[in-house]
């Protein structure tokens, strides 16, 4: 499903959404009073909180909500553009900002609220937005260095902490909730309200309750990848599960008789591992490929006989049970997996006591997929990986 | 007709995150500020100086990932959204009017000074921390991003440490 670009609303009208989504932005910075200086910067005297208020709550609920539709599938994150992390200028950039938060009275979002309703100030402030960016691109070479240093990807916070994505998020959902107590008291002490801050209320008591659901459910929201690969590691599941088989034997006739092209293999051999033994109509695929959207596409498409493959059964009942569990349907795996095709196909021996029905028919037809398979292998172009396409959407500032 | 209250602050920031949520579903991208800005500057720049915007390392660097010239931006429509919706909202709640805001114990010339040279200074740190509270500390932190996490954090160090130095502009 998501992200919706490009695949459903197309560039042009992404500039659309675009404009869309800011009228709904600058509205609710505007109401909620992100459009004067006074509001915005009683979070550094302590007199008004309110930023920091509709900031965590704000940044709360879209984690939470990008983990919970991360988890029911509805939204690749491959694709979500994740802030790169460059460590120095990150932190300088981060200070230079905060000095100017405390100078300027805004920050550059709120400046165009707060100028779109006749601020005058933010007019000014805008054209020193505007000065200072020009100043950086014409002194862009002083800064290139420290601009380009310490670049360590696009990592996620958890990762970067080594915990697991609902720690983090349930730990960050609850200092939120912790902040909005304490500057509660903060800011009734500074404005000498003397009425407790936090009182118990039906406002209050909703309010943290909201709160403490959204915190823990964070455990509920589990990333999908890690809860789908539980389920297919858990042991004995996966040998037990029932999945559509395919015998060496129809998995030899299909190689050689295919002339409505249906049948594609999605080969889960790493590619070092191939041993000589490359498959026509095969792509080769990774576990990881099954998450992504686009590459996994190629599962959808109808009239297709696509069957697992790897050395052994059990990594294609692995696949299998996951692609399952991913929605996709008319899977089939290799009975046996590749090892037992080889075997069984290509360096078939006919066993000495046989009876006559099987001398007939199974080994007459292996005796010939013995003779004409190993040239169809050999002439076989295999697809190669299936590769990630869509690229990471460009965004950031 | 006197000045509408502001919205309650949490049902604000739940909206706010449910827009957040929504852009990233649709888009696959946060929402922005700062980008808008650098794409103006780059805009009046090739118009004013085509020949140095075709040389300099940043304007260069800044052609190669955006196609299609500087004002065709998905920030750019998202800032003049902003313009609108905010425009919107204070006629709305009856707070529009040419007002200038500064501290009570200010000077005009104090607040003019801290806003153009505070611009000025978010203008080089959004750059240099590539975005500002929106597009690195905000939808950073809904995608958990740790450089965005990590910007966020120092911008809000650095306005606490310098905050009591100019408390007169403020308080």
């Amino acid at each position: 499903m998501g992200p919706l670009v490009p695949d459903i609303i197309s560039a042009n009208l992404n500039y659309i959404a675009a404009l869309l989504i800011g009228v709904l932005f600058g509205m609710i910075l505007e109401q909620a009073g992100f459009s004067s200086t006074k509001k915005l910067v009683g979070l550094f005297y302590g007199y008004d909180f309110t930023v920091l208020r509709v900031f965590f709550t704000a940044g709360v609920t879209a984690m939470l909500g990008v983990i919970a539709l991360e988890h029911f599938g509805l939204l690749d994150l491959s694709l979500v553009y994740i802030n790169p992390t460059f460590i120095w200028s990150a932190m300088a950039g981060g200070l230079i900002m905060g000095l100017g938060f405390v100078l300027g009275g805004f920050c550059p979002g709120t400046s165009v609220c707060a100028a779109a309703i006749g601020k005058i100030d933010a007019m000014v402030f805008i054209i020193g937005a505007l000065l200072g960016v020009l100043l950086f691109a014409e002194t862009y070479p002083a800064w290139e260095h420290l601009y380009k240093a310490g670049s360590w990807g696009s990592p996620r916070i958890f990762e970067t902490l080594g915990i697991s994505q609902s720690l983090f998020a349930f730990l960050l959902a609850a200092v939120a909730l912790s902040a909005f107590w304490a500057v509660s008291i903060i800011e009734n002490k500074v404005n000498g309200v003397k009425e407790a801050p936090v009182r118990f209320t039906p406002y209050y008591l909703a309010l943290a309750s909201a709160g403490l659901l959204m915190a823990v459910s964070s455990f509920a929201f589990t990333p999908r990848k890690e809860s789908i690969l539980k389920a297919a590691e858990a042991p004995g599941f996966a040998q037990a599960y029932k999945l559509d088989m395919m015998t060496p034997d129809e998995f030899a006739y299909r190689l050689m008789n295919d002339r409505e092209d249906r049948l594609r293999i999605m080969d889960f051999r790493p590619e070092a591992e191939h041993a000589g033994l490359d498959l026509p109509k095969s792509s080769s695929f990774t576990m990881d490929n099954l998450f992504e959207k686009e590459t996994s596409k190629a599962l959808l498409i109808r009239g297709r006989i696509n069957v697992f493959a790897a050395e052994d059964e059990l990594t294609e009942r692995k696949m299998a049970i996951i692609a399952a569990r991913l929605g996709y349907k008319r899977i089939k795996i290799l009975k046996g997996g590749l090892k037992e095709f080889r075997e069984q196909i290509l360096n078939f021996k006919p066993a000495k006591t046989a009876s006559a029905f099987d001398r007939d028919n199974t080994y007459r037809f292996r005796e010939k997929a013995r003779r004409e398979l190993p040239a169809l292998l050999k002439n076989s172009k295999p697809a190669g990986p299936a590769v990630h396409k869509a690229k990471r959407i460009l965004g950031g500032c | 007709m006197e000045e509408k209250k502001y919205m309650n602050s949490y049902l604000a920031g739940f909206l706010l995150g449910l827009l957040l949520l929504a852009t990233i579903f649709i888009t696959g991208r946060g929402l922005g500020a700062s980008g808008a800005l650098k794409s103006f500057t780059v805009a009046a720049m090739d118009t004013v100086a085509p020949a140095h915007t075709g040389s300099a390392v940043f304007y260069k660097e800044y052609a190669g990932e955006h196609s299609g010239g500087p004002l065709k931006n998905w920030l750019v429509f998202e800032v003049l959204g902003v313009l609108i919706g905010a425009f919107i909202s204070g006629l709305v709640s009856d707070r529009l009017g040419l007002k200038f805001e500064k501290g009570p114990s200010a000077t005009n010339k104090m607040r003019i000074a801290g806003a153009l040279s505070g611009g000025l200074l978010w203008g080089v740190g959004s750059q240099l921390g590539r975005g500002c509270t929106s597009g690195a500390a905000l939808s950073g932190m809904a995608v958990m991003s740790t450089g965005g996490i990590i910007t966020m954090g120092f911008i809000f160090a650095g306005a606490y440490a310098v905050a009591y130095f100019f408390r007169k502009l403020w308080i």
